[in-house]
């Protein structure tokens, strides 16, 4: 029900004869070069959708001409990645550790293929540079709780420490307070006897008795801890979890008992000992 | 010509309109206006700054993200539209507002209640955690009453208009107001654990659940933020040009198209994940085909000022509101492109897609509720003009620098991202860690912060200016009134 068509002089063109609160609108027909680039997308989507699966029935679809599945192509590309590695993978896997360490050409590509498993799956806890932080051991020095060798490096990462995998290294400290092994001034009395051995506080006789029945067992009678059960060394002045009196006094009454996950399962025997020439290589290993 | 205009539609008598909603609404869409930037603006700084969380669960980005999404679509934006359909509604049927003011209060002030029950919640961790929808049941049943409401007002007022057609403005505000309540019921049908506990569990699951969910996120892009702002734009643009609509066959092929092909597009959100790829297909064939009908809307805001570009120079309202469309072509046109597959497989998760929305966000949405404003705020006041021209100009260009700084860092630091995510040394392995790519973005950061301060500041000086001339104080510049008051 057009009103009164008018002409728009500066265009030249009619309105279409409404007027709403003072907005009109012209006659202007459809751009042709928009009309024809709608078409040509509607052409591409007509031919796209023909090549690759796109229509859906009642229990299926289209599969289209291409046959392309997104997980056939990632597949494709796991595998082309795999076999271009797969060279130096497989020699690693034939490759004793230490004979890795003595291949240079080997030894290179464990490097590259550690650190790039390393960025992925340790750094969250050790850090991008392997320093750890308080409760995550620093990789970077040569103060180890299960030991620094390559093969002890490579136990740690396949079956981790205190969890769940048969082979995790085990070893559990007592909770001296909160359990009531000790009383809170008996505590305070080793954990100064404790912090004597690195010269950071001064020794009583009680505190040297506790040591000498409680902790020598396993962190030995020097102090300087035992591999075998990831007791640390107490001696050498590095500490895990703080080394300030009452860090190493909550050490004592809760313990601490940290965990790692176990890698076997996770990643493959290759890149499990690339990880351990990494972390041998880090700077530490002995 | 224009004398005509205004000769014919003074000369029939105008009904009373609702005007004090209409007012309100534009002083809250300034409010939540500064109170979006100013979130947006925390945790751009925290993702530069880390520790500017406190330590504090409140403040934590994780929290704040939806406070700040939710306070400019839905705070910001939501209010501008609901201000705005009032006022183009009334005007473009010739009719008062279905239910008068009582039903149109009790749509504004009820939205308001959904924006803060739904903000203290994000506050307090109470979320449903799908973006765009995180309002827990309690909230979404809320906003269903009073969108249902809204549609009523809505549509009671172009059932009884008195103009014999609808104008076209009104098809996209219908659009959006049917299609968010459609997309809203069926993505957020939950059931509550407890009808006096906040907790409940959305009714989909899996790769369902995510293909609601963007089949949701992405319309509330197209409807909300698309085709209601056209809305707003087909009738506030024409309005401040005072210039007849250039085509109005455009902008039926265009509204068709744009509403039939929108609603297809979602799945382009799950390229590349467990979504079926006939599903992903479609949704990029689908993106692909919105293109034009996107660009109907732009050459139709563009053409529109053919005749009256003299305008531009003298009222930088109309400046902002053709940025706006300006912003949205080139938006509309970067969204097919990021869903064509070989492209978001770069783009996807990163900075790119936060440049592109911001894009629209910023450069659309905003802008053309700044230009509204500019022309409403006079005009509902009563005021010959806004009371600095010149702080306008300001505002112009402090918030255009911002948005240019914001995109153009995202830009970078998106592509950048995505490259070292795929990047290989030359032995097979990947290069890049994820905390290098991290710290890597990190002055890309700081730019983007610099863009979001720009922004806020404009926005500042825009709420300045709108308290002085609603104060009634007299415009200071003069030479801005013959453009304002022709």
């Amino acid at each position: 029900m057009p009103t009164k068509i008018e002409k728009d002089t500066l265009s030249g063109r009619d309105t279409t004869g409404h007027d709403w609160d003072g907005v009109k609108e012209l006659n202007t027909p459809l751009p042709t070069w928009w009309v024809y680039t709608f078409y040509a997308t509607i052409v591409f989507a007509v031919v796209y959708s023909a090549l690759y699966p796109a229509w859906p029935w009642v229990n299926s679809h289209t599969t289209g001409w291409l046959g392309y599945s997104s997980r056939v192509e990632l597949t494709q590309e796991l595998e082309a990645q795999a076999k271009a590695r797969a060279v130096f993978v497989d020699r690693i896997r034939a490759t004793p550790l230490a004979g890795i360490a003595k291949d240079p050409e080997l030894f290179r590509f464990a490097l590259a293929g550690g650190r790039s498993a390393f960025q992925t799956n340790c750094l969250q806890c050790h850090g991008a540079g392997g320093a750890g932080s308080t409760g995550f051991p620093n990789l970077v020095d040569d103060d180890w709780l299960w030991g620094g060798n390559l093969q002890q490096i490579y136990t740690t990462i396949e079956h981790g420490i205190r969890n769940a995998d048969d082979k995790s290294r085990q070893s559990l400290m007592p909770r001296f307070g909160a359990d009531g092994l000790l009383t809170g001034a008996q505590i305070a009395a080793v954990t100064d006897y404790v912090l004597s051995l690195s010269g950071k506080a001064t020794a009583t006789p009680e505190g040297a008795a506790i040591f000498r029945e409680q902790c020598a067992a396993c962190h030995q009678a020097d102090g300087k801890g035992n591999q075998e059960l990831g007791a640390p060394n107490l001696a050498d002045g590095l500490w895990l979890y703080g080394g300030d009196r009452e860090s190493v006094y909550r050490s004592t009454f809760y313990a601490r008992n940290g965990s790692m996950p176990a890698w076997s399962g996770r990643l493959d025997e290759a890149t499990m000992k690339m990880l351990a020439i990494y972390v041998h290589a880090l700077g530490g290993g002995r | 010509m224009p004398s005509q205009a205004v000769a014919s539609a003074v000369s029939r008598p105008q009904p009373r309109y609702v005007e004090d909603v209409v007012r309100a609404a534009v002083v809250l869409t300034m409010f939540w206006g500064i109170a979006a930037f100013l979130a947006g603006v925390v945790i751009a700084s925290q993702l530069v700054w880390p520790q500017l969380s406190f330590d504090s669960e409140y403040l934590t980005f994780g929290r704040l993200r939806p406070l700040h999404t939710s306070a400019a679509i839905f705070a910001f934006g939501g209010t501008a539209l609901i201000g705005t359909a009032f006022h183009v509604v009334q005007r473009t049927c010739r009719a008062r507002l279905f239910g008068g003011a009582p039903l149109g209060w009790f749509v504004l002030l009820g939205y308001q209640l959904f924006i803060v029950l739904a903000a203290t919640g994000y506050l307090m961790g109470i979320t449903q955690s799908k973006e765009y929808a995180e309002p827990e049941w309690f909230v979404d049943l809320w906003l269903t009453v009073v969108w249902v409401a809204y549609l009523i007002a809505y549509l009671g007022t172009v059932m009884k208009r008195e103009e014999p057609h609808i104008y076209v403005a009104n098809w996209f505000y219908l659009a959006f107001i049917i299609t968010i309540a459609m997309l809203h019921i069926v993505n957020n049908l939950a059931m509550p654990v407890s009808i006096v506990g906040s907790k409940s569990y959305v009714a989909w699951a899996g790769v369902q659940d995510a293909m609601i969910q963007w089949w949701y996120g992405h319309n509330a892009v197209g409807f909300f933020l698309t085709a209601a702002f056209l809305g707003m734009m087909y009738y506030y643009i024409p309005k401040a040009a005072n210039r007849p609509i250039y085509s109005y066959r455009l902008s039926i092929v265009h509204f068709w198209s744009l509403v039939f092909l929108y609603i297809w597009a979602g799945p382009h959100h799950l390229h590349y994940t467990s979504l079926p790829d006939w599903a992903q297909t479609l949704g990029m064939v689908f993106s692909v085909m919105l293109w034009m009908p996107s660009w109907g809307g732009m050459i139709n805001g563009l053409m529109t000022l053919s005749g009256a570009w003299d305008k531009l120079r003298t009222d930088p309202g109309l400046r902002f509101s053709v940025t706006a469309v300006g912003f949205y072509g080139m938006a509309t046109f970067e969204g097919p492109v990021m869903s064509i597959k070989a492209v978001n497989s770069l783009s996807h998760y990163t900075d790119w897609t936060i440049g592109h929305v911001h894009s629209g966000a910023l450069g659309w949405v905003a802008f053309i509720v700044f230009g509204t404003t500019y022309y409403l705020v006079p005009h509902l006041w009563n005021r010959p003009g806004m009371w600095s021209t010149r702080l306008m100009g300001w505002h112009y260009w402090i918030a255009t620098i911002g948005i240019v700084l914001y995109i153009t860092a995202m830009w970078v630091s998106g592509i950048m991202q995505g490259l070292m995510w795929r990047a290989y040394d030359e032995l097979g392995f990947l290069q890049y860690s994820f905390i290098e790519t991290v710290a890597a973005m990190k002055p890309f950061y700081a730019i983007r912060l610099l863009g979001g301060v720009f922004f806020l500041t404009g926005g500042l000086l825009m709420a300045y200016n709108m308290w002085r001339t609603i104060r009634g104080e007299p415009a200071r510049v003069p030479a801005a009134q013959p453009a304002l008051a022709a």
